[in-house]
This record gives structure tokens, sequence and C-alpha cells, in this order.
């Protein structure tokens, strides 16, 4: 059974559409993350699903029961939003206990809840402080601990990584994941970052403009693309797209690399002029110029270290990319070709 | 030359600072000494108005507490001062809440346009409630002036109080709703205890502008025993043309020093109040 199911999602905010007629069911004890650029309709959907916003159209299901209609308070979810929004005026122990205490739970039952979701996050330390004399890592814990603190149907999340720096972020991603699979809670995770898309969704739901492109495992998403956007959107440096004919012809830039090598593969072969190497010491990046218009400007490479083949900007290279690795979209649409044939190095 | 450019520049500032305590000390010194001065020494013009030049007396504070209803009108001040502060917090925070938060782009204006009411001055303004007021068959009562004075406490402290609500972030009050909280809940909560400097803004400033308002207590009252400080020690203590000077004055001080002390003791919540009601 889908924990959270949205069917028909439309919102309208004055004369602006910013989700189109949105469907999405998630799956008991995943983590399901929405990612789309800024704008595209995330948080929004995210905090209809809250029930901080009303859809204009459309239905919300949470646990089967329908909650359209009803406050936030009436749906048994907990949110982390992106500010951490801790209440200033309380210690730690406030804090997390508040989900608590407007609930009326009793005494110790609160103290016994709040020692466990302290204790999963190890800020046990920390209950007598107050918000401002945490350090950022600390109040995302102190946050994830009030959420958990009353065991909601659903744990939604609001970029809650964006605030930390570069360094705490990795490991921030990791703890993360551990809890969700060690509590199991199904969670709904917002972000504009691929990375932590990638990294930390069991599916991903790539949203633009108010609607959803594609949804499916990072694997998919990344190799599989629905579209033209979700090609470009997923993956640093994008997927290539070259215009050929009628369709557009996508490869990701690591399945595009020198013939030396590679002979006897089932690959197709392409003139390349290299204009420009980039040398990033964990990988080389190669752009250049095919035959066929590019629709990102320039072709990309990615050579991982152990391709030591030497490359020079001004020089034609047969460059080659693996059948299975080419896409083809509709030149107009932008939407996936299940076929592929017809393609002519 | 570094030491003594610091030393002028530290100079300078505490000259300023000394004639702005001058500045400010002023009119208590002044209220303080001529309190305590003899009549002969008050209005001879030989002697120096500054300085006691003859002894000191008590006469003044005695004629103030035992000839006058002082004390009525100080109690009479602080029940109408408390009960405006009531009536201005039930009302003004309530208002001030659903304007910033729950009227949508609607709020902002709305609230300037309250604010405008403020600007009507009293002096206009009595003449209307005054027919108000005898037709409720509340003249001559402290019920009118509990009555009037929040026509123009209120406007003020919900503009002021709208600057405070709208300075707490969205996300924390939405987070109490996430966490069980109703609407009410959540301003109970969570946003009322995070604007307690406002709320102490607005009860210090409904107080003082009730206790210093003079026109409708003035029109509204005239009974001695119904009396405020405000209208109260003018009325009682200057006769046709004799200023009663050395009472006057003893009743200044006496009803300006609590204000003072509570302006300093909150200067700054006062001025955090002031400053954020004014930028956003």
């Amino acid at each position: 059974m889908a924990q959270v199911q949205v069917t028909g999602i439309t919102k309208y905010f004055g004369e602006v559409k910013v989700l189109d007629n949105v469907n999405l069911a998630t799956r008991k004890h995943e983590f399901l993350v929405l990612l789309g650029p800024s704008g595209c309709g995330k948080t929004t959907l995210l905090r209809i699903i809250a029930g901080l916003e009303r859809p204009t159209r459309g239905e919300v299901l949470i646990g089967g029961r329908e909650v359209t209609g009803l406050p936030p308070r009436a749906r048994n979810i907990a949110m982390v939003f992106q500010s951490y929004a801790l209440y200033p005026h309380m210690t730690v122990f406030e804090n997390i206990s508040f989900p608590l205490r407007t609930q009326n739970m009793n005494r110790d039952a609160i103290q016994e809840k709040v020692a466990w979701a302290a204790g999963l996050f190890g800020i046990d330390r920390l209950l007598e402080r107050k918000p401002r004399e945490l350090s950022g890592g600390e109040r995302q814990r102190v946050a994830l601990a009030r959420a958990i603190v009353r065991m909601p149907t659903v744990f939604l999340l609001d970029e809650p990584l964006s605030n930390l720096d570069a360094k705490l972020r990795a490991s921030a991603r990791e703890e993360l994941q551990t809890f969700q699979k060690r509590i199991g809670i199904t969670t709904i995770y917002v972000t504009h970052d691929q990375v932590e898309a990638m990294g930390l969704g069991n599916r991903i739901v790539v949203m633009d403009q108010g609607r959803v492109r594609q949804i499916g495992t990072p694997l998919q998403v990344y190799w599989e693309p629905a579209d033209t956007f979700v090609a470009t959107f997923v993956g640093s440096p994008p997927m290539n797209l070259v215009e050929q004919g009628e369709v557009l012809m996508g490869f990701r830039p690591e399945d595009f690399l020198p013939i030396e090598g590679r002979e006897e593969e089932d690959v197709e072969r392409f003139q390349f002029e290299v204009t420009w190497v980039e040398n990033l010491g964990a990988e080389r990046l190669v752009y250049g110029n095919m035959a066929f218009q590019s629709r990102n400007g320039r072709v990309v490479s990615r050579l991982a270290p152990n391709i030591r083949v030497s490359l020079e900007a001004g020089k034609t290279y047969i460059f080659a990319v693996p059948r299975l690795g080419i896409k083809l979209f509709d030149r107009n649409t932008g939407m996936l070709l299940r076929r592929v044939s017809g393609v002519g190095g | 030359m570094k030491d003594l450019r610091a030393l002028r520049k530290k100079g300078a500032i505490y000259a300023a600072a000394l004639f702005f305590i001058c500045f400010g000390a002023f009119p208590f010194y002044w209220m303080l000494i001529t309190a305590f001065k003899r009549d002969h020494d008050l209005f001879n013009p030989e002697s120096n108005p500054f300085l006691f030049n003859e002894p000191s007396t008590l006469e003044h504070v005695r004629l103030l507490f035992g000839q006058t209803l002082f004390m009525k009108y100080v109690v009479n001040t602080f029940l109408v001062g408390g009960a405006v502060v009531l009536i201005t917090l039930v009302i003004a925070i309530p208002a001030a809440y659903s304007l910033t938060r729950l009227a949508g782009r609607w709020g902002e204006s709305l609230g300037v346009g309250i604010f405008l009411t403020y600007l009507v001055p009293p002096t206009l303004l009595f003449i209307p409630l005054s027919r108000v007021i005898s037709f409720l068959k509340l003249g001559e009562s402290l019920w009118s002036l509990i009555l009037v004075y929040p026509t123009f406490t209120i406007p003020f402290c919900t503009w002021l109080l709208m600057g405070f609500f709208k300075s707490i972030p969205r996300d924390i009050e939405e987070q109490a709703l996430i966490d069980g909280c109703t609407r009410i809940g959540a301003m109970v909560r969570v946003v009322l205890p995070l604007s307690t400097s406002g709320i102490l803004t607005i009860v210090i400033f409904a107080f003082t502008l009730s206790m210093q308002e003079f026109i409708y207590a003035l029109a509204f009252i005239s009974v001695s025993a119904h009396k405020t400080v405000s209208i109260g020690v003018p009325t009682e203590l200057v006769r046709g043309d004799v200023f009663r000077w050395g009472p006057l004055m003893a009743a200044a001080l006496i009803s300006s020093i609590p204000v003072a002390v509570v302006y300093s003791l909150f200067l700054d919540r006062f001025i955090a109040g002031f400053t954020m009601g004014a930028t956003k």
C-alpha cells in the first residue's frame, strides 16, 4: 500500500500554474526524492502533502486515508524545513518534545521518547542548550530528532542539507540514509542537487515547470532519461545531445571515448574535433565539435584517469559510443524514442 | 600625535554626552528644586532661579497630598491605564497577527490604513466622541476614558506589532502547525513568546499614551474625584491666572519618575521594537 499518494494535483498561485496534474505514489519504507530546478514546484508539492498549502485540484492520500482538506496536525506527518525552524525560545529538549506536548502525552513517556530520539542522533548532551548555541550540523540533528520523535507516517524533508557546508553535507547524507533505513519511515525528500538525489533516493521524481518528467530509480533516470530535460538536468557534465535529421541523439560524456582499444566492441564511430582539454585530476574533460549540431553548444567527453590517450586541442580524433549508450529523442517534443536504429556515423 | 587625536575624539564624545545628560536631566532638576522652594524664594525676581536661596520646605508636597485629591488622580490614572493596556492587548495582538499572516496582500495596506486613523487629532475627535459618551451615559465616569483611549492606542499598537510578527520566520509557525498546533495554538505557543519585546513595547506605549492624554479627559470629566493626573494637576493647581508652581512641579515630578524608570529599564528592548517596526 502506498503511504503517500497524490492524484491529479494542480495548483495555481493567482494566474500562475505551479503544479500541473501531478500523480505519484510512494512505496512503503521508500526514500523518494523530488528533484528539479528551483521554481519547478517541488517544494509546493511537498507543502501540499504536508497540508500547509491546498491544491487547486486533486487529492492527497496518506496511509490510505484522504487528507486533502485536513490541516497538518491531522495528518501525522513530520517535516524538516530548509531553515530547520527550531523554536528559538525553547531548549533542545523542549524543541524535541514539542510535538509530543501538543498531543498531551504524559511526562514519563515524553522523557523516554526524547531520550530515544536524542540518542539516535547523538545529541543527548545538548538537551539543555538553546538553538542559538548550536552549530549547523547540531541544529540539523535537533530538527531531525524533533521530526522523528512521534513516529510519523511520513517524513518530509525540504532541502535539509543546503545550509551545511560541503564537507558536512557528505557525512550528513550518509547519516540520513542509514537512519532512514533503520527507522524505515517513508521519506519524501526535496532537493535541487542531483548528487544528493542520486545518492539518497530509492526512486527519483524529476520535475520541471510543475510537471513530473520522470519517476525512476537513480540508474533509470541517469541511463534511460524519459526526455531531454531529464537527460540534461541529471549528470555533470550533462548528456550530450546532437541533432541528427529528425531525431536528437544523446549519449553520456563517459560513454564517448577514443576508439583506441575498443575496436572490437559494438560501437558507433564519430569524428571528433577537440577544441579544449580540461584536466581535473580524477578525470579529463574533452570539449569539441562533431559533424552534427550540438544542443549544448559543444560535445563533451569524460575520460577516467586510466585512459591515457594523449589528446591535443585543434586535432581531430575518432571517438566511439557503445550502441547501447545511444538514446534517441524526438526533436520536437524531446521525448525518448524507444527504437534505436538508423544511427549513421 | 595619535594619542592626542584619540584623546580629543574621546573628549568630544564625552562633551556631547555631558551636554545631553544636562539636557535630559534639567527638567527633573527644575521640578525637584521648584517643588521644595519656598514661595517667597520662587516669586522673588532677585533670587537665583537655579539654586535654593532660602531654606527648602515640604509645604508644597503637603499641600499636594493634603488639599488636593492627588493620590486619587494617581489611582485613577493607573486604573484607566491598566484597563486600556488590557483592551489594547486583547484587540491589537489578534488584529496584528491576522493582518500580517492571514490577510494576504491586503494586510499591509489595511495596516497602514489603521495607522492613519491614529493621526486624526483628538482635538477634532473629541467633539463627535462626546456625543457618543453622552449617548452611552458615561460622562463623568472613568469608563468614558477606558472606552475612548483605545481608539488611539489600538491603531498605533497594531501597526507596531505587525512589524514584530512580520519579523518572525513563517517556517517556525508552519513547523508548529506540523507539530500538532492549531493556528491559534501556534500563535500562543510560538509567535507570542517570540514577540515578548514587541508586546512589552506596546504595553509601555499604551500606558504612557493614556497617562499623558489631556483633551478627552478634560472634555469628559470635571468631577474632581474622577480626574486623572494629566488633567487633575493643571485644573486643580492652576486657578485663573494663579499658578501654584510648587505643588504643580511636585505632582509632575512624582508622576514622571516611574515612567522614566520604566523607560530606562526597557530602553534596549524598546528601541529594538521601534527599529523592527520601522524597517520591515
